[in-house]
Formats: structure tokens, sequence, C-alpha cells
């Protein structure tokens, strides 16, 4: 489904990824964790489209197509989907119209009849049970004074009404407590099967608690250094990242 | 044209005086139209050299003979349903080319003690209140404008709300302005004189019918007694070749509310002037304000608000998105005068540039003479946020859509706060309208 | 005023430190204007025939120009013809050659003041010119900073030895008719500083002139021309100071920095001119003329000025950032107390690609003082992408004090970013007690408070004017709230 080969991306003149290798079949769930500055997000930006992004060398090719040529809303439209680290406040945009909006664009896209609203509202009660989400917070602009955990939710229930192919939850567990940790959890679970792939953006082994991983990967100095299962993930937890990071001065070839 | 010769024109206005002084009879006012008029006379048109009027130029409306002489004064029904608000019933005066048509008026129902009428008909027989009341508020030679209405007063609406009353509906004042004979001037002048705990919600509408050239001088005189209330919405529509100047002016007592929103859509050349005295303790103003500009229009609102008095309130709120090669101007005044104390008075002014060729001169200001306070002000000049655009657009929306949907949310901040929801659908639709990719947005927005 | 608690003694030496006068014979040039007196000066300092020609020519525009009065300031009748325009301390006519042939008086002055002029203070590595009323009397630091190419003299030596650069730069940041106040210096200027920084030249130090008006009668017309030639940096520090008299005194400086492609000015100023009683008699009318030309792309100016003197400040010091990805800043902290006027702020006009500003201005104002931000932040349409940043605080002690701020925003690029912020607020009252709970001092507390808020500020300074201007805060602001 995706296949990211030899990726090197510059911000400004500062190169972040060296060489990214990383393979992902449907239906498989990666992790993706390491330092503080390692090029996590970068990653979940660069695959996303957002700009400022410089790809210098390397390719991406998902479903068979070069992901880099597409618009971000042409990656949507293909089923990709970013859960933010930060989800932006919009203020005057609705967080209904902006997903009816979004469904739509979707459908669209795909030669599918849009939804209208009777239906659509359908669609949303349906997904809003999955997270928890208050009603009220349909109502209100797009993130605005929304809690942090209220946010995050809120990214994984666009998540659930969007259905994508593709999901990429950039530190969803960062800012949250327990309690809003197994409520997103839960909902990305519910929302795995065989055809969707989840990369998981994180720094900390607790995330992984709740969602099992299919595979582990350490991003270290804008590369992969080393994949594993669950279990590595755990031995990160142990030891931190210093041990891997260590290693891998002087073999570089460890992806 | 030079100053000189600016100035030589505002001459034009005393031979139209004395032509407009023939059509009125002479009465208990005449003698302060005459030193209205010596003064317009010899203050001339403002220029731009002056602090007040440095980025507008009124040289378009100096340079030319508008006639006070209206030839069009009839319209059809249909014509005048089409701009009505269908879903609000409302008290409606009308006004063609500057002159009351009670025919398409609507007063029915009115309570005896409520006056809602035609300031020709006030001025016939009110005198005892209106001397106390009209031109007192509004200051000849504050602006120029003002004196050349005062001139010229004769149609606009006059409304006395008594003590303890609450007006059941809206008040709608529809300036309607078509082709005239010769570029008309109208100065329609309207008096709302609230008694104490009062309340009432006031519509002006400026309306251009076709695409004429005229120009509207209007002036609005407030006066707010203790605790009453009035909310006052000015939507100005004017055609595309219209000059639209107006004067409010609002004098506030002891816990009085005044609560403005100011939407300019129309017009080539606008200035809209808001002068509020807060004159007595608990006293609030909240002043909202929207421009929307394309083509070459110009707008300007300026608004200046004196805190006289201690624990006196204002909040003020204009946005502007600005698109083809036009221009805004903002200048928003606050004054704290010496020993009132315990003020609060915030004031922000964004701005959206949707095309290289607009322009937006924004000045905010804070004069401050009690130490005892909490001011602030805030302007911007912008573009869409990229990280809601890239937002949007990670949620599927193509960038175009995204922009006009954001550029509408932007002037949304304006229009949702409206309590009136008729009057809010109507500004949505028209906003819309003026947005690039308007469908897309409606389906967005219709719900 | 807490003035029950305080000692009389401490009083009186909370007064203005600066305000004595030094018993030196001068030079002074009788009252009055006219093109006799300009070609005194000029034939005074030995000048060519061009120069002259450039002063009368400033004059003659002068004549045909009026005081300007939209500042929010009220300023009594300035009387040009009541004025000497030129006063030197008499000394050797070819003046000093050395630190050692310098008047001991005037080096005692210097002392007073806190000026390191004395060899034993190089190790605070300033090397300073000192103009003391219309003459610079004297520039250390001569022989390290020509080992770097760096020249750093008085104005009027550099027409004698660098006349093409004086030719080429004089005027052509501040056109002499740009105002009123910027075509009488052009026309009376008798001194100033000099500098030049070669291509690829970090200047190995920071650079200082003091100022002091001493003789009385007198006005000062500095002039300080500045070129950061490519790639250059440079970091520049100016204080003033004038003895106590009962009349008024006019100084009307003008400033002018050139910065190539690459290069970068740092500019700071305290400025402690005497400010006039508590009862707002006497004191420095400060009108000056500062502004920088970005010329070359990537070029950096840093305005920092700390404003606690003066009767009446009228002061925009500015930024024309016409190179390319150029960077204008402005740090200001004005305090005014008693009778002060200060209407003080900055310009900055984008007109390169990418340009950015960011102005801070944090202003104080008690007892009976106006004070008054104005800015301009004006985008031309070519200025794609250009970004400014404004922040402008006021800090109100007293019911009788006055703040005012008037920001002007001119933009015609659609990719332009404007943002300002004001705020206007009394000294908080929660904070004092709060301060006073633990057992601080009014005054004290007052002190911490404002210097909090002047904070992002000082930062900005060079350590030692930091201090300096943090204790020129507490000077200035002593006894304001109570």
């Amino acid at each position: 489904m995706l296949e990211i080969q030899n990726l090197h991306t510059k911000i400004g003149d500062k190169e972040i990824l060296k060489g990214l290798n990383l393979s992902i079949k449907a239906g498989e769930v990666h992790a993706i964790m390491g330092p503080n500055g390692s090029g996590k997000s970068t990653l979940a930006n660069v695959l996303a489209g957002r700009d400022g992004y410089e790809v210098t060398q390397g390719s991406v090719e998902y479903e068979g197509k070069d992901l880099l040529e597409l618009a971000p809303e042409e990656r949507a439209w293909a089923g990709i989907f970013l859960a933010f680290q930060y989800p932006v406040e919009i203020p005057g945009v609705n967080n209904v119209y902006l997903l009816k909006a979004a469904v739509n664009a979707i459908r669209k896209n795909r030669g599918e009849q849009e939804l209208d609203a009777v239906e659509f509202l359908a669609l949303i009660k349906d997904k809003m049970k999955l997270v928890k989400m208050k009603d009220d917070l349909l109502s209100r602009s797009v993130n605005e004074d929304f809690s942090g955990g209220e946010k995050k939710r809120n990214e994984i229930f666009q998540m659930a009404v969007l259905e994508p192919k593709l999901a990429i939850l950039d530190e969803t567990d960062s800012g949250l407590d327990i309690d809003a940790l197994k409520i997103v959890s839960e909902g990305v679970n519910s929302l795995r099967n065989e055809e969707r792939s989840i990369i998981l953006v994180t720094h900390y082994q607790r995330l992984l608690d709740y969602i099992k991983p299919d595979y582990v990967h350490v991003l270290s100095g804008g590369k992969i250094i080393k994949s594993g299962g669950p279990e590595l993930a755990l031995e990160l937890e142990e030891k931190g990242y210093d041990w891997i990071v260590k290693d891998d001065k002087g073999e570089n070839e460890a992806a | 044209m030079s100053q000189e010769n600016m100035n030589n024109n505002a001459q034009h206005y005393l031979a139209e005086f004395d032509q407009f002084q023939e059509t009125v009879e002479r009465d208990w006012f005449s003698e302060q139209r005459q030193s209205a008029l010596k003064l317009f006379i010899e203050t001339g048109f403002p220029s731009s050299r002056l602090e007040n009027w440095k980025y507008t130029d009124v040289r378009p409306i100096a340079k030319q003979s508008f006639s006070n002489v209206s030839t069009t004064t009839s319209i059809t029904t249909e014509e005048i349903d089409a701009i009505r608000f269908q879903d609000i019933d409302c008290y409606e005066l009308v006004f063609i080319n500057g002159v009351y048509s009670k025919e398409h008026s609507r007063l029915d129902g009115l309570t005896e003690n409520i006056v809602i009428e035609n300031m020709a008909d006030a001025l016939a027989k009110d005198k005892d209140l209106l001397e106390k009341h009209l031109s007192q508020y509004a200051d000849n030679n504050v602006s120029p404008f003002t004196a050349l209405n005062t001139a010229f007063i004769q149609h606009g609406t006059y409304i006395n709300v008594p003590k303890n009353t609450v007006v059941d509906k809206p008040i709608n004042i529809l300036y309607l302005s078509k082709d005239n004979a010769q570029p008309l001037a109208t100065h329609p002048r309207n008096l709302v004189i609230m008694g104490e705990h009062a309340e009432a919600t006031l519509i002006e509408n400026y309306i251009g019918l076709d695409d004429a050239n005229y120009f509207t001088n209007v002036v609005t005189e407030v006066s707010l007694s203790t605790a009453s209330i009035l909310k006052h919405y000015k939507i100005q529509q004017e055609s595309v070749n219209a000059y639209h100047i107006g004067n409010l002016n609002v004098t506030q007592g002891k816990d009085s509310l005044f609560k403005s929103h100011s939407i300019s859509l129309g017009g080539s050349l606008v200035r809209n002037d808001i002068y509020g005295q807060l004159a007595a303790e608990g006293a609030s103003i909240v002043l909202n304000g929207l421009y929307m500009t394309d083509g070459k229009q110009h707008v300007d609102n300026h608004t200046r608000v004196d805190h006289l008095k201690p624990n006196t309130h204002s909040t003020e709120n204009y946005r502007g998105v600005l698109n083809g090669k036009s221009r805004g101007v903002f200048n928003g005044k606050v004054v704290v005068h010496p020993q009132a104390q315990k003020i609060e008075a915030h004031q922000n002014n964004a701005n959206l540039l949707l095309s290289d060729d607009a322009e937006i001169d924004t000045k905010p200001e804070l004069e401050i003479y009690a130490d005892d306070v909490k001011c602030s002000h805030g302007a911007t000049v912008g573009q869409l946020d990229k990280n809601m655009l890239f937002y949007l657009r990670s949620r599927a929306i193509d960038e175009d859509t995204a922009r006009s949907l954001l550029t509408y949310a932007f002037v949304n901040e304006i229009i949702s706060d409206i309590s009136l929801v008729p009057i809010k659908n109507r500004l949505e639709h028209l906003i819309i309208g003026q947005l690039p990719d308007a469908e897309l947005i409606r389906e967005f927005t219709n719900e | 005023m807490s003035t029950n608690s305080e000692n009389m003694e401490d009083l009186v030496n909370k007064d203005y430190e600066h305000g004595f006068v030094t018993d030196i014979e001068s030079d002074t040039v009788a009252p009055g204007l006219n093109e006799d007196t300009i070609a005194f000066i000029s034939k005074k300092k030995d000048e060519p025939e061009w120069l002259l020609e450039w002063r009368l020519k400033a004059y003659r525009q002068w004549l045909k120009m009026e005081d300007p009065t939209w500042a929010h300031l009220d300023i009594e009748h300035i009387d040009y013809q009541a004025i000497s325009y030129y006063s030197a301390p008499k000394s050797k006519d070819d003046g000093p050659k050395s630190l050692d042939e310098v008047d001991p008086k005037l080096l005692e002055t210097y002392e007073k003041l806190g000026i390191p002029l004395q060899e034993q203070k190089f190790l605070a590595g300033v090397a300073v010119d000192a103009v003391f009323d219309s003459v610079s009397v004297a520039t250390t630091f001569k022989g390290k900073l020509a080992d770097a190419g760096v020249i750093f003299c008085s104005f009027s030596e550099a027409v004698k030895e660098y006349p093409e650069l004086v030719k080429k730069y004089l005027g052509s940041v501040v056109p002499a008719a740009d105002n009123f106040f910027s075509a009488l210096n052009s026309a009376v200027f008798t001194d100033g500083s000099f500098v030049y920084i070669p291509k690829g030249v970090r200047c190995p130090m920071e650079l200082s002139t003091y100022f002091r008006i001493n003789a009385s009668n007198t006005g000062q017309f500095e002039r300080t021309l500045i070129i950061a030639d490519e790639d250059s940096h440079v970091s520049y520090l100016e204080g003033c100071t004038a003895p106590m008299r009962d009349e008024n005194q006019l100084h009307a400086a003008v400033v002018e920095l050139i910065v190539l492609k690459d290069a970068e000015i740092k500019y700071s100023t305290v400025q402690n001119w005497y400010p006039g009683d508590e009862n707002g008699v006497g004191g420095i009318y400060n009108f000056v003329t500062k502004r920088a030309d970005c010329r070359g792309d990537n070029s950096k100016v840093s305005w920092t000025q700390v404003e606690t003197g003066s009767a009446i400040t009228w002061k925009y010091p500015s930024c024309i950032l016409k190179g390319d990805n150029s960077v204008g800043e402005f740090y200001s902290v004005a305090v005014t107390n008693n009778y002060q006027q200060a209407d003080t702020g900055t310009k900055m006009i984008h007109i390169g690609k990418n340009t950015r500003s960011t102005i801070i201005s944090k202003g104080i104002s008690a007892r009976h003082a106006q004070q008054t931000y104005r800015g301009l932040v004006k985008i031309s349409k070519s200025a794609d992408n250009a970004r400014n940043y404004t922040q402008c605080d006021s800090l109100l002690m007293g019911d009788q004090c006055g703040a005012h701020t008037f920001p002007y925003i001119e933009a015609k690029n659609s990719t332009a970013t404007v943002e300002h912020e004001a705020t206007t607020s009394k000294i908080g009252e929660d904070q004092l007690f709060y301060c006073k709970q633990r057992g601080i001092k009014e005054e004290d507390a007052v002190n911490m408070i404002v210097n909090g808020f002047c904070k992002e500020v000082f930062k900005e300074l060079p350590m030692e004017f930091a201090v300096e201007a943090q204790k020129l805060l507490g000077i200035t602001l002593e006894g304001a709230v109570g």
C-alpha cells in the first residue's frame, strides 16, 4: 500500500529525513518511535503534503501512484488521513460543516453519491459514540475552545467519519490523561480492519499498551535505525533510546 | 482639482440652498439652517491635509454639482417587495430619492405613545421637543458634511420612545435611490430619542436600485436616557457609482447601552463616522463593523468613543475584506478623559487583502488621560492562515473552496454576533454573494 | 509622594544626577542665525567649499519651513534667533592630539558622568568619542580600531580626512529638507561622530559617543553618520546628559545609518538630557531625526532606546527596508515624569521582498507627564511576504498623566502580514501589594515591576548600558507612586 524509499527531506536548509525506508501493507499497524527531533512529525507531514517540506531525494508510492505529486486534498480523496499533533482551531467554521464538506468531497472524487443532510447526520451520530463525543462539540467552530483531549478526540472522530485507507496519527497520545487515552485508543482500535493501515507516530510506549502495533520502528537522525515487533517498544521503554542510537553509530544500514 | 477649486465648489450649495428654501416654509429652524450653511461655505469640503481625512479624498464629491431636486419619487410595489425583509415583521419607513413615501411605509399598529414619523412632519408639529434635541448631538463644527446636512434638513426619520417603553417590532428604514434627472444629493436626517428604560431596534438601509451616480449625506442623532437600549444596524448597499457620507452621533446616559453593527458593502466612495459619547456612569457602547470592497471602491470607517465619565465601557470590532483595486480605511479612536477612572475599552481591526492591488490603511488610536484603565487595541493585516488552509485541505477540501470558506469564516465573526436572525440571514446571503465561489460556500452553510 | 519615610538627604540625591556645570572657558558665538553665522561655523571648522554650500542650501530651505505641529506636544515658542549655534571649549587652537592634551577639567566631567574615557578603562572594551557642547573632544582606541580598518572619529575630522565618504553619504538617508529640524541641523551642525566599517569587518569593540551640553543658551546640533559596508557588523552606543538650567535648550541632531548587503548595525541610546524640574521649568528640547537605510539585501538595523530625560522628546528612529530580506528592529523604553512630554516611535518602511520588522515599545508615564507612541508601518506594493509585529504597552502612574497610542498601518501587498497590539493600564495594585506584603518597600516594588515591564527592551542593550538604564529608570520614577 505504502512504499517509502530513500526519502530525504529538507526544511529550509536543514535536512531532516536522510534516507528513510518504510513499507506498509494493507491492514498493518506500524508504530514509529524515536527521540525528539528525530523526524517523526516531519514524516507525518510529508505524507500529508504540508508546505515547507522539500523532498530532495527518494520516492513515496501509495497504491502504486506517486504520492508526492498530489496536493493535500487529493491525498485526502485518495484515503490518507492525518490526525494532527496540534489540531488547528478555525474560528467561524462549524465542525459539522467541515465534516460534511469533507465527506462529500471524498465521495464525489470516488464517484460515489454525495450524502444528503439526513444520511450525513445518521452517519455522524453513529461515529460519535466511538469516541464518546459530546453533541455540543459538533455545533461549535472547528477545535475552537476545545480542551486538549477534546481536540484529539475530535481528530479520531473525523477519522471515523472519513474512513481513510491510511491513517497517520501524529503524537495523538501527547497531552492526554489516561482516561482520554483509553477513549481515543478504543476509537482507533474499533477502526482497525484488514484494509485500513495505520501509522502511529509516538514518543512513548504508553500508547502501544492500548493500540497493539504489528511493527515497531525506531527513527533517529532522519532514518529508521531499528525495526521489530511490539516487544521492541517494551525494550525502548525500559532502556530508552540511547542504546540504539549509540549502537547505530558506525553501522548505518539498520532498517 | 486644487483645494481652492474644491472650496469654490462648495459655493454651488449656496445656489442649491436658495432653491431649497423656496420649497420649505420659513420656520423656527430656518436660522439654524442658515448658520449651518454659512459654516459649510466657510470651511468647505475637508482636505486630505486634515488628519481626519488623511486617507480619503472627497474631491470626487466636491467637483460634482449635485442637485437637490428629486425627480423620481415613485417605485413599484414589486420593486420594494424585493428589498423588504419578508421574514420579519417591522415598522417600516420608505424614502425614495430622499423623499418620504407614505404609500410604501408601514406604521400600522404603532402604540400611541411611540412616535415614528418623517422628520419633515416632526419639524412642523413638534417644535418644542425637537428644539431640545435636533442638532444637539451632531456637531456642525466636527464635520462640514454634518453642517451641510443640517442646512438641508427636511426628510428623515424621527423616533421618540417614551420612558419604560419597549418598541415591539424592529424599526426598518429604507433609503432607496434610483436614477434622477440630474445627479442627486440627499441629506437624510434621523433623530432617535430614547426615554429612560426604553428599548428599540433600528435598521438603517441605504440601497441603490440601479447604478446611478448620486450622493447620500446622512446624519443620525441618538440620545439615550438612563438605562435605555438601542440596537442599531446600518446596512449600506449604495450603487457602485454612489457617494455615501454617514455621520452617526450617540450621546449616552447612565447605564445605557448602544450596540451598533455597521455593514458597508456598496458605494464608490464611502465614509462612515460614528461618534459615541459616554456621558454618564455605567454607559456601554459596542461597535461592530464590516466592510467588503472590490473594484475601485473606497470605504473609510472612522469611529470615536469618548469616555467622559467613570465606569464606562466600550468594545469595538471591525473587519475588512478587500479585493480588486479597492481601498479600505479604518480609524478607531478611544479617548479616556481626565477623571474618567475604571474604564475598560477594547478595540480590534482585522483585515484581509485578497488582491495585489487592494490597500488598507488602519489606525487604531488610544488617547488616555486617566490611570485606572484597561485599554487595548489591535490591528492586523494579513492573509488566510496557512495552517488552517492546510488543515482543511488535508480534510479533502480543495484549495479554492478552503480559501472561500476561511474568508467567510473571517467575516462571520462580525455577522454571527447579530441577534436578529432575519438580518443575520440577509447579511450572510449578501456577503456570500460578494465572495469568490459564492455557490460553494452556500453549499457549505445552507445546512 | 511618599516623602514621609524618606530622609531629606536621600531625596536630594534623587535629583538629576548629571546636573553639574563644568567651569571651562568656552568659545561661544553670539546668539542668532543667518548666513553669516553659518559661514562662521564653516570657517571655524575649516570646511571645504562644498560643505558650506550644502549648509547654506539647507538653511534657505529651512527658512521656508514651519515648526511641525502635528505631534501630541505642547511646545513653547522657540526663538531660533536667541540660540547660540556654536560653542566650543576653549583650548589650544589645533585641538588635543591625545588624551594627555585634553583639558583635565573636561576629563573630570566625563569621569563624573562615568564614561570609560581613561586608559585604565580600556578593559571595558568601549571606544568613546565624546562631544562636549558642539565639539568632539577625544576619541579613544584609535589605534586598535585603525588596525581593523574601522574609521571612528569626530565628524569634523572625517570631513578633513575622508571627504569622499562624507560627500557620498551625508544627507543620503535624511535629506536636508526632510523636516524642519533636520534642515536646521544641516545648516548649523557643528560636530558629531563618523563611523565607517569596511567590507567583511566585524568591529572589534563597541563604539560609543557621549554627548553633553554644557554652555548656557546654546543649542546642540550634532550629526552622526555610520556606514556599514558589505558583510560588516558594528554595535554603537550613544549617551547624553546636560546640566540643570532654568531655560530650555534645544538639541536637534541627525543620525544617518547606511547598511549595505549582509551588514548589521546595532544602535543603542540612553538619553538622559536634563528633563526640567518637578514644575516643568527648564530642560532640553530633544528633537532628533534618526533613520537607517537598509540598502543591501540581508542587511539589518536594530534601534534600542531608553529615553528618560529631556523636557520634550520628538524622535522616531526609522528603518527603510530596501534590500530583500532586510530586517528592522525598534526597541524602546520611554519614561516621562513630572511635566515631561514625549512623542516618540518609529517608522518601518518595507520596500524589499521578505523584509521583516519588529517594534517593541514600552511607555511609562507618571505625575503630569504626557507620552505618545507614534508609529508607521508601511508595506509597499513591492514588499512581498513582508512581516511586521508591533507590541506597544503603556503603564500609567498617577491620575494626572496621559498615555497615547497612534499607530499608522498602510498596507499595499496582499502577501504581507502586519500585527499590531497595544495595551494601556495602571501599574498593578495587586502586584504592588504583593511585593509590599512580602516586605519590599514601595519604591523598590515599583522599580521591580517597571523593570519587569521593560525587560524585553533592556535585554537588547549591551550589558553595561542595561545596568545604567535600569538605574536611570529608578531615578526618573522616584516618588512617582504614592
